[in-house]
Order: structure tokens, then sequence, then C-alpha cells
């Protein structure tokens, strides 16, 4: 009976973990298949492409918009996770560590500006970055993209320092550290892995960021990829570029898939981490 | 190796709460000092200040002769077991140990040659190169004593170093923490909260109550002669019970009888005249009358009904009821408190007292009967109703 009811289980299982995995990689699928098919069959509604062709790919890397886009896309998000980081090590580390007034209110009005819908700002933010100078550079995406990189990062770092016992900087101390030593040989060590993941989760939503992007770049100067893949010219003014978009799309997915296999361990561990004790 | 003072030690916070009040101790040049008392009471602060954790507000301290108030930990040639061992969790078992004598520069061989030694003292030998997360609790507190005898410091300090450690490794590893100190006889002060470590493991033992140093001395005198109520209900286990009573002349007057006041007693009473106080009486000093037999002199016999039995093989301890008045006093409900009993009723005052006897094995003692006891009375602690100071105390 308790066989039965186990392989009727498992069936049950088997069954709903096909259909979560068909739906949700159907796109990519789709994508793939899109991006691999000869740009004059693009439009035939088949799953695998009847004839197969690397054109689409070659195209988008002949001209500069994607490649110009490419390097705005990696620039600016290593730039914006780079000072995302730092900063948000500083503050992690003291509202881990100290407390001191004014905590909490830090900690609110960093969730509340995270959580405010960029769609609001972006239209008086494209004013005033017009009259300042700043619209089509990559500062004046890097700026706006602290807004939600910066509570991030001061979020799930504070959750991986608060895992630190504080004891050991003691330990070390009567072991005749200076404080300076011990944060070197010993607080840092720990903490570089939670750096490091918060650094992946960060790089992952400032690249991802379409909203910004689109509303306050327009030339290959500063235009991230997902903007410019929304801008890519078709074969003619009534025709869609369907396979570049699809190139495209697979181009910039396949390294972040790349990097979520390799760790996704630490990043499951980032967006937990302070979860449970201990 | 050296000797530890504090001389009116006292640590005030800014919110002006004092957890440490005019502390003063003189630790000898390789003497094992406990600090012992409840929660609360200060002594990991005590520690902590004079391992530089913590800043001293008022008083002095000195480690060998010298004033050390004002140097960082790092200099104070001190080494530390924390409560919770405080390893490094990136660093193997022969870095974590290594890991001050890396910092002080010495030479990479004089290291291995003292880890080494250190592991084998410890019986760690084999574990050198795993990391702390792959050792079990005995192992990790052993490489926390390991990182500290590797430095061969003046003083050794130890908070509560045993308390993670289930109750049968605890015993084990007080007599190892006793075995090692006296083989390498350096000074060391240990805290703790269990009288029973402070009584097996010390040379000398100060308890402590709310900041204030309340006795220091062997624990063969702690125990023969506590100098108050505090001191005399902590120490010992099972706790001293306490009853109101009467002093009368030249009797004393229990709720379940009286007895003639000899001796020792009587002589130290006669200057205090007749009054109430509380009477202490250990379990130990209670007998089965049939078991006792004849050579009690001052004894008092009394009959009782026998609440509870616990027979622990080698002795049996005995539960009873004295009908008696609230005996109200703030160390008794501190007291209670520390033992966990204020919410059971009777146990911390009431009209009601239960009093713990220890018998002898052969004991007929049995639950809801009725038993004749034996009290030796000139083992009676009489402690002023006020105070709680021991009227009789030698000093």
């Amino acid at each position: 009976m308790e066989g039965q009811s186990a392989g009727r289980e498992r069936v049950f299982w088997s069954i709903a973990l096909l259909i979560v995995f068909v739906s949700a990689l159907f796109p990519v699928f789709w994508i793939a298949s899109l991006s691999l098919k000869d740009p004059a069959t693009v439009g035939d509604g088949r799953l695998l492409p009847s004839k197969w062709s690397f054109e689409n790919y070659s195209g988008i890397f002949d001209q500069d918009i994607f490649t110009a886009a490419l390097r705005n896309s990696l620039g600016i998000a290593l730039i914006a996770t780079l000072i995302a980081v730092v900063l948000a090590a500083m503050a992690a580390y003291a509202i881990a560590r100290l407390d001191f007034p004014g905590k909490r209110l830090i900690l609110v009005a960093a969730l509340a500006i995270a959580m405010f819908p960029p769609i609001s700002i972006v239209g008086p933010l494209y004013e005033l970055w017009r009259s300042v100078g700043l619209y089509d550079t990559w500062a004046g995406l890097i700026i706006p993209y602290m807004t939600f990189t910066l509570p991030l990062a001061i979020y799930t770092l504070s959750a991986f320092f608060r895992e630190i016992p504080w004891e050991l900087e003691q330990a070390a101390q009567v072991d005749g550290a200076t404080p300076f030593q011990a944060f070197r040989k010993i607080i840092v060590p720990l903490a570089a892995p939670g750096v490091f993941t918060t650094a992946i989760l960060v790089f992952i939503f400032a690249w991802n960021d379409f909203v910004f992007a689109i509303s306050l770049t327009s030339t290959e100067r500063a235009q991230t990829v997902p903007a410019a893949i929304s801008a890519f010219p078709g074969a003619s003014q009534f025709s869609q570029p369907t396979g570049s978009i699809a190139a495209a799309a697979v181009v910039v997915t396949i390294p972040i898939i790349i990097m979520v296999l390799i760790f996704q361990r630490r990043i499951v561990a980032g967006l937990t981490a302070g979860a449970v004790k201990g | 190796m050296a000797e530890i003072q504090l001389k009116e030690v006292t640590k005030r916070y800014p919110d002006g709460f004092e957890a440490v009040k005019k502390f003063d101790l003189d630790v000898g040049d390789g003497e094992f000092m406990i600090l012992v008392g409840p929660s609360g009471c200060g002594k990991s602060t005590a520690l902590r200040m004079i391992a530089g954790l913590e800043d001293i507000t008022e008083g002095e301290l000195m480690i060998g002769g010298e004033t050390v108030n004002d140097l960082a930990p790092k200099d104070r040639d001190i080494a530390m077991v924390f409560q919770n061992y405080a390893l490094y969790p990136h660093m193997t078992v022969r870095e974590n140990m290594g890991f001050a004598l890396k910092l002080a520069k010495t030479d990479k061989a004089e290291i291995d040659r003292k880890v080494e030694e250190a592991a084998k003292i410890l019986d760690l030998e084999q574990h050198l190169d795993r990391k702390p997360a792959n050792l079990s609790g005995g192992q990790r507190q052993r490489v926390a004593m390991g990182r500290a005898i590797v430095r061969d410091p003046k003083a050794f300090l130890m908070d509560e170093p045993l308390s993670n450690l289930d109750a049968k490794l605890r015993v084990q590893m007080r007599a190892s923490v006793a075995r090692l100190q006296q083989q390498l006889g350096t000074t060391t002060v240990y805290v703790t909260h269990d009288q029973t470590e402070a009584m097996t493991l010390g040379d000398r033992v100060a308890v402590m109550r709310a900041g204030l140093l309340q006795q220091v001395a062997t624990p063969k005198v702690l125990y023969d002669d506590p100098t108050n109520l505090f001191v005399a209900g902590f120490i010992g286990s099972p706790a001293m019970n306490f009853l109101p009573a009467q002093v009368e002349g030249d009797r004393i007057k229990l709720p379940f009888g009286d007895a003639r006041l000899d001796g020792e007693l009587r002589s130290k009473l006669q200057s205090v005249g007749d009054r109430d106080v509380i009477a202490g009486m250990r379990p130990e000093h209670f007998e089965d009358a049939a078991v006792a037999g004849e050579d009690h002199r001052d004894s008092l016999h009394f009959r009782t009904k026998i609440d509870v039995v616990e027979s622990m093989g080698s002795e049996l301890y005995a539960y009873f009821d004295v009908e008696s008045q609230n005996v109200d006093s703030a160390e008794l409900a501190e007291l209670a408190q520390y033992a966990g009993l204020e919410d059971v009723p009777g146990g911390g005052g009431g009209e009601v007292s239960h009093v713990i006897a220890r018998l002898d094995a052969a004991s007929r003692a049995t639950p809801g009967q009725e038993a004749e006891l034996v009290l030796d009375t000139a083992k009676l602690k009489l402690f002023d109703l006020e105070s709680g100071a021991n009227l009789a105390h030698r000093g």
C-alpha cells in the first residue's frame, strides 16, 4: 500500500517538475532557436530551425551598436557594483556591529528608496539629467543605479556581517593584534565570501536594468545592452529585427547563466543569509 | 607568571550602572583563582577588565607589579579562553594556535616547536591540520586552551570555558584543566557560575554578588565558615537549608525543636544577646536517627513526615516540610532565583519551608511516613536577620 502511494507521489512530482521545467525553459529555448534560424526563415513559426545559420550572430557584431552596448553594460554594471559594495560594506559593518542613533532610520530609508518604482522617477530624472549634462553618460546611469544597488548591498552585507562572531576580534586582540591587524587577518577573510556574493547579486541587478537605461541613454556613448537591443534597426523600416534581437539576447544571457550556475550556492546563501541563526 | 592585584577596581557604565564595585583581589603567582557568582554579579566584567577588553573606571590593576590600566590587551601578556572558544574558523588548528606567535614575529621553526609541544600536552596532535568546524566540542575547547598555552603568558584568563560542554565531558575536562594548571604553574583567573567547578578547581575562590566581593577564601573555608547568608547558600550542593530561629540564652529554638548551644557558637553569641536569627543547616548535617547511633553529642532529635526520597545509591536525599514563618531576605530571594526556585511554592519563602536532608544509604526513610532525624547543632550557622552576616564567623 505504501509503495503504491509513494510511487504515485513520485509520478505526480515528476509531472509537476516537468511542467515547471518546460514552462521556464521554453522561452529561452525559443529565443536560442530563433537566433540560430536563417534570417529569411525567422517568421516561420517552427520550433527548430529549418535552416541553421550564424548570420544573426555575425550581424549584431558587425554594427558598433551591440559591441558598444556590451562595453557600456559591463563598465556601468561593474562600476555601480564596486561603489555600492564598498559603501555598503562600511555601512553594513557599522549596522551589524554598533548601536547608534538613527540606525533604524537608515535601514528603513534604504528600503523605502529601493522600493520606490523607478518608472515614476525617470521622467523628472530625464529632465534633470538633460539640464545638468548627465544625459547619455555612464555617470548618468550609475547614480540612479545606486538607488537599488546600495540598499540591496547594505541588507545582504549586514546579514553576512551579523554572522561573524565578534569575539574573534577580541580573541585576536588578546593574542597580540592591533585593531587593524585583527580586522585585516580575521574579519576580512571571514567577510570576503559575503562581499563576493553581494557583488554578484548587485551586478546581476545592475546588468539587467531596463527602465533607467532606456530613459537616460540614447547613443552608443552610454546605452546598455537591454536598451540597445530594443533599438535594433530591422532590415527595413517595417520588418522586425527578430533574429538579431534573439541573437543579442542569447549573447547577453549566456554569461549570466554561466555565472549563476557556477556561483548558485553562494547566491542562494546571499539571499537567505541571516534567515536562521547559526 | 605573575601576581595580579586589583585595588578598588570599579566599572561604571555611562548610565550610572556599576557592574563591579570597589573590587579588591590579590591573586598570587601561580595561583588558581576562581571568580564565582550568579549571572550578572560582575565576574565576567572583572575578568574582561583584567584582560583589557573593558576599561577600568576607577581603581588600579597590577600585573606582575606593573600598573596596566591603560595597556592594550596585546601588551599585557595574558592569554584568554573564551566561553565559546572564539576559534578562527578560516584557519587550521595549527594556524589557530600559532596565530599569536606569528603576530609576535616569532620565527617559523620556533612556532612549530611550541605548537607541537602544546598539541602533545592536549592530545591534539592528529587534529593539527583540521579546521575548527570539523572538530567536536571537547576538541575545540582543547584548541582554545592550546592557543593560550603556546604563548606562555604571565596569566591565563578563562571565561566559563567548560559551560558549553555536556555534563560528562565537563567533569573530564575539569580534571584536565586542573592538571594542566598544576603542570604549567601559570597564574590563572577562572570565571564560572557553577559552584561545583569553583569548589573542585580553585586554590582560592572569590564569591561575587551584584558587583561586590562577598568572600575570598579556600573552598574549605567557604564551606565551613561562610561570611554571610549568600555565600553559605551559594556554596554546597544541595544548598544549605534556611529556617527562622530564636536565640534565647544558651538555647536555640528551631521550628522542629530546641537545642542547647554549645562551645564556640555559644561564646560567639553571648555578646549578641537574645534575638531572632536565620539558622542555616546543610543537608549533610542531618542523619537518620536509626542509623546515626549515639555518637552525636550536640544533636537535636525530631520526628517529621518525609515527602520525597531521592535515592542516589551512595546516599539518600529526604525532603520534608517544616512549618515556619516567612524568612524574608534579599539574599535568600536572589539565591532562590539563582537556583530557579522562585516560582516553586515554598521554595523561596512562604508558610512552609522545604528542607532537604542527606541521609546514609542504609536509612529506611520512606515517602509519606514519619521518620526520626537527627541534626548536628554544632554545625549550625546562624545569620543576622537584617544583614545576613554570619554571627559566628571566625574571620
